[in-house]
C-alpha cells in the first residue's frame, strides 16, 4: 500500500502516552495479549506509528520486529494516519456484482486517491473493505461509521459534498 | 404483559438503513399515546430480508411492515397500535391480499425456510439473556450437567450427523471425539467468528441475534472434551456483534452460566473474545490460533492437528458460529430430531447470505437438499429487471459458480463439491447475463492475491501469475497458450499449497473454465466481453437511427470522443473513447450501445 504521507511527523501527546502505558501494564500478563494492546493503542492514536509499536516493545519485551510483522501483517493496523472522514467502499461480491468497483473508482478519480492514502489536507481517506454485512444494500460505502446504501455512481459527489 | 409486542430489527442491514431513530422514535411516539403499558418496543436481530430493511413486526399478529421511515412512525402508532388497523400502504406488498393481510410466516420468503441455528434472530431481543432463557435457552447445559456423560454428548453429535457450517464439512462429533482423547492439563474450545468470505454475513446475524446460542454451545463443547476456557475470535469489523457478545458473555458470568461451578456440577468454564484484524487466511484453523496467541495469522502444516496440539500448543476444537447456534438445539429435541432434515450425507439445515442480482436479498435457513431453483425462484424472489440468471456462486473464494444447466441441484455437501463449487460458509451470489464470468474469477483471484499469507510459494507467487493470465485475457492480449498455462497452474496451486486458502483458490477459475469456457475464449479469440463488463474491449457506437442530435452527449464526454451538430445523428471517436459509459447512462433515446 503506498502512501503520499510519508513524512507525517508523529505528534503523540503525554496523555494519550500515559493511556497506552495503562493499557499495556492491564493487559500485558495475559497470553497473547499483542494484537489487544496493538488494538488499544490503534484507538488511542488513530493508528500505529513506529514510535507507538517502540513504547509497546519497551513496555513489554516483545522484539520491535515482531510487532512490525504483525502490524503489516492485518489490513485493520495502519502505519501512516487516516483523514478526518474515513471513507470505506465495499468491494465484497455481493457489492462488487452491483457495480461498487465504479463507486470507487469514482471516488478514487474525485479525491485524487488511491486504496489507504489520504488527501493532502487530511480531509479524507480511501479504502476498499471487504463486506460490512450490509449486502441488502449492496453497493455501500461508509464514511467513518455512517453508511450509505443502495448507491449508484451519481450519488457520490452529493455524499461527498455534505463533508 | 403487553398485549402487543413491535419487534424492530437491530442488525446491521437494518441498522444501516436507520432502524435505530425508528426505534426512538417509536417509543416517543407509543408513550406520545399512552400505550407504554400494553405496548412492547424490541431490538431484535436480523429478520433476514435484509432488501426490505428497516423491518418492523407487529404481532402477536406477525405483521410486516418493511422500508420503514420515521415519518411513518406517529400513523402507525396511532392507526395500527391504538386503533388496531394495519396502514396497507406501509406493509411489505405481499403479504397484502384482497381478503385481509397475510403474516409473514405465510410469504413465500419465510414459508419455505427451517430455522434452525437462526430460531431466535428477529425473534428476542438479544441484550436479554432473560428472553434467551425464556426460549429454553441454557436448557441444553443444564441437561448436558446434570444427565449426560461426555461420551453422551459426544455421541450425540456423532448420530446427528452434524457437519462443521464453516465449509469444510468436517463431522463435528468426530473433531470433539478426537479432542477429548488427547490428555492434557488444558484444553481449548474455540468459536471461529471471523467471517471472511466476502458477501457472507449468517455468523454475523447469529452472534448479532442470539449470541448466547453460541456461548451455550461452547460450553457443552467445554464440557465434553475437558476444557474450561473458551475464545470467541471475532472480526472487528463487526461492531454490533463484538457488543452483543460482550454483554451476553457478562450477563452469562452474572447468572452463573459461565465461570465457576456451573449449575453447582463443579464444571468451570469462562470465555474471553479476541478481535480479528483483517486477514482472511485467519478463518483457517491453524492460522486463527496462531492469531490468538499474538502473531502473525500464517497458518503450519498439519499434523500435528489442533486436536492434538493447538492454541498454545494444548488441544483445542475449533467451530463455526453456525455450527454451534445448532448445538443446543441438538442436545434438547435428540439426534435422531437433526437428522431427520436434511440429505444422506448432510443433515439439518444450512444458512445462506443471498446476494447480488437478486430480489430478496438477504439471510435464509433452509433444510439441506433444497435446490438451488427453490432458493432463487421462491424464496429468493427471481432475478431482478427481468435478467436472465447466469449462475449462483457459493463458497466465494473457495468455491465455484452453479450454472443455470445445475439449476435443479439439491443442495448439500458432497453434490456441491461434485460440480466443482463447495458450501463454504454460505455466501450465495447471484449473478445475471450482465455479469461477465472471467471479470468474476479476476474479482476473487485479486482478493486471494491481497489476503495470500505469503507462507508459501505457490498460494503466494501462483496466484499472482494467475492474475496477471487473467487479466491478460480481459485486456484482450491473451492466447490460447495462456489458457492452458492458466490451467495447468490452478492444478499446481491446489496440490502445493500450505493451507486451505491457497488449495482451493483457483476453483473460481477452475469452475468458470468447466462450465463457461466458451466466455473465455471469445475474450481471447474474437477479443470480445459478451457480457459487455470489460472495458479493454468494449466499443461504443451510437445508432444514427435513433440520435435526435440532442447534443447531451457530446457534452458529458469528458475526452470530447463524440462529436455532431444540433439535430443530427452524432459520432463516437473510437480513437479517443474512453469507454467511461457516461454518454449510454445520459442518452433519453437508448441510441447508444455497447458491443
Amino acid at each position: 500500500m503506498g502512501s503520499k504521507n510519508h513524512g507525517v511527523p508523529f505528534a503523540g501527546t503525554k496523555e494519550q502516552e500515559k493511556q497506552l502505558l495503562e493499557v499495556i501494564h492491564s493487559l500485558k500478563d495475559q497470553q497473547g495479549a499483542l494484537m489487544p494492546i496493538m488494538q488499544k493503542a490503534q484507538d488511542i492514536y488513530g493508528y500505529l506509528p513506529i514510535e507507538v509499536q517502540t513504547i509497546i516493545s519497551d513496555e513489554t519485551g516483545i522484539p520491535l520486529e515482531k510487532i512490525y510483522g504483525v502490524a503489516t501483517f492485518y489490513s485493520q493496523f495502519a502505519l501512516q494516519p487516516k483523514g478526518q472522514y474515513q471513507i470505506s467502499v465495499c468491494l465484497g461480491t455481493a457489492c462488487y456484482v452491483k457495480g461498487s468497483g465504479n463507486i470507487y473508482s469514482k471516488i478514487s478519480e474525485i479525491l485524487g486517491i488511491e486504496d489507504g492514502e489520504c488527501t493532502p489536507d487530511g480531509k479524507f481517506s480511501l479504502d476498499s473493505c471487504r463486506c460490512v454485512g450490509a449486502c441488502g444494500l449492496a453497493p455501500v460505502l461508509m464514511i467513518n461509521d455512517e453508511v450509505f446504501g443502495r448507491l449508484t455512481v451519481d450519488d457520490v459527489k452529493g455524499i461527498l459534498e455534505k463533508y | 404483559m403487553f398485549r402487543s409486542h413491535v419487534l424492530v430489527c437491530g442488525g446491521t442491514g437494518c441498522t444501516s438503513s436507520g432502524s435505530a431513530e425508528i426505534i426512538k422514535k417509536l417509543e416517543e411516539e407509543v408513550k406520545k399515546n399512552g400505550l407504554e403499558n400494553e405496548v412492547g418496543v424490541v431490538r431484535t436481530g436480523c429478520f433476514g430480508l435484509c432488501a426490505l430493511g428497516p423491518i418492523m413486526i407487529v404481532y402477536p399478529e406477525a405483521t410486516f411492515y418493511s422500508m420503514v421511515k420515521v415519518e411513518d412512525i406517529p400513523e402507525i402508532v396511532s392507526e395500527h397500535l391504538l386503533k388496531g388497523r394495519p396502514v396497507k400502504r406501509l406493509l411489505y406488498d405481499e403479504t397484502v391480499t384482497e381478503t385481509g393481510v397475510k403474516s409473514l410466516g405465510d410469504t413465500d420468503f419465510y414459508k419455505k425456510q427451517h430455522r434452525v441455528a437462526l430460531r431466535n434472530c428477529g425473534v428476542i431481543n438479544p441484550e436479554n439473556i432473560e428472553e434467551y432463557i425464556g426460549t429454553n435457552g441454557y436448557a441444553a447445559l443444564g441437561k448436558v450437567l446434570t444427565e449426560m456423560t461426555p461420551d453422551d454428548v459426544i455421541q450425540t453429535l456423532l448420530d446427528s450427523g452434524l457437519r462443521g457450517r464453516g465449509g469444510g464439512g468436517f463431522p463435528t462429533g468426530l473433531k470433539w471425539k478426537l479432542a477429548k482423547g488427547n490428555d492434557a492439563d488444558q484444553k481449548y474450545v474455540c468459536c471461529n467468528a471471523d467471517e471472511g468470505d466476502p458477501g457472507a454475513f449468517m455468523d454475523r446475524s447469529v452472534l448479532e441475534g442470539d449470541p448466547h446460542a453460541v456461548l451455550e454451545a461452547m460450553a457443552i463443547a467445554g464440557y465434553a472434551i475437558g476444557a474450561s476456557q473458551g475464545y470467541i475470535y471475532v472480526r472487528a469489523e463487526y461492531p454490533i456483534a463484538v457488543q452483543r457478545l460482550q454483554i451476553a458473555i457478562s450477563q452469562a458470568r452474572e447468572y452463573g452460566l459461565l465461570g465457576k461451578n456451573i449449575f453447582e456440577s463443579g464444571f468451570d468454564f469462562d470465555i474471553d473474545l479476541r478481535l480479528g484484524a483483517g486477514a482472511f487466511v485467519c478463518g483457517e484453523e491453524t492460522a486463527l490460533m496462531t492469531s490468538i496467541e499474538g502473531n502473525r495469522g500464517e497458518p503450519r502444516p498439519r499434523p500435528p492437528f489442533p486436536a492434538q496440539k493447538g492454541l498454545f500448543g494444548k488441544p483445542t476444537i475449533l467451530n463455526n458460529v453456525e455450527t454451534y447456534a445448532n448445538i443446543p438445539q441438538i442436545i434438547l429435541n435428540g439426534a435422531e430430531w437433526f437428522a431427520s432434515m436434511g440429505t444422506e450425507k448432510s443433515k439439518g439445515t444450512k444458512v445462506f447470505a443471498l446476494g447480488g442480482k437478486i430480489n430478496n436479498t438477504g439471510l435464509v435457513e433452509i433444510p439441506m437438499g433444497t435446490t438451488l431453483r427453490e432458493v432463487i425462484e421462491e424464496i429468493g424472489g427471481g432475478i431482478p429487471n427481468g435478467k436472465k440468471f447466469k449462475a449462483a456462486q457459493t463458497g466465494g473464494p473457495s468455491g465455484g459458480c452453479i450454472p443455470a444447466e445445475h439449476f435443479d441441484i439439491p443442495i448439500d455437501y458432497d453434490n456441491l463439491i461434485s460440480i466443482g463449487s463447495m458450501m463454504g460458509s454460505g455466501g450465495l451470489i447471484v449473478m445475471d447475463e450482465d455479469d461477465c464470468m472471467v471479470d468474476i474469477a479476476k474479482f476473487f483471484l485479486e482478493f486471494t492475491v491481497d489476503e495470500s499469507c505469503g507462507k508459501c510459494t505457490p498460494c503466494r507467487i501462483g496466484t499472482k501469475r494467475m492474475l496477471e493470465i487473467l487479466n491478460k485475457i480481459t485486456d484482450g492480449q491473451a492466447t490460447m497458450e495462456d489458457l492452458d498455462k492458466l490451467e495447468e497452474l490452478c492444478y499446481y496451486i491446489k496440490e502445493n499449497s500450505l493451507c486451505g486458502l491457497g488449495q482451493t483458490a483457483p476453483n473460481p477459475v477452475l469452475s468458470t473454465l468447466k462450465f463457461f469456457r466458451k466466455e473465455y475464449e471469445a475474450h481471447i479469440l474474437d477479443k470480445k466481453c459478451p457480457a459487455g463488463v470489460c472495458k479493454a474491449l468494449l466499443s461504443y457506437s451510437i445508432d444514427p437511427e435513433k440520435c435526435r442530435g440532442c447534443t447531451l452527449c457530446s457534452r458529458v464526454c469528458p475526452n470530447n470522443a463524440i462529436t455532431g451538430t444540433l439535430k443530427e445523428p452524432h459520432v463516437i471517436d473510437t480513437t479517443k473513447c474512453v469507454k467511461c459509459g457516461a454518454c449510454m447512462e445520459k442518452c433519453r433515446f437508448g441510441a447508444i450501445s455497447r458491443k
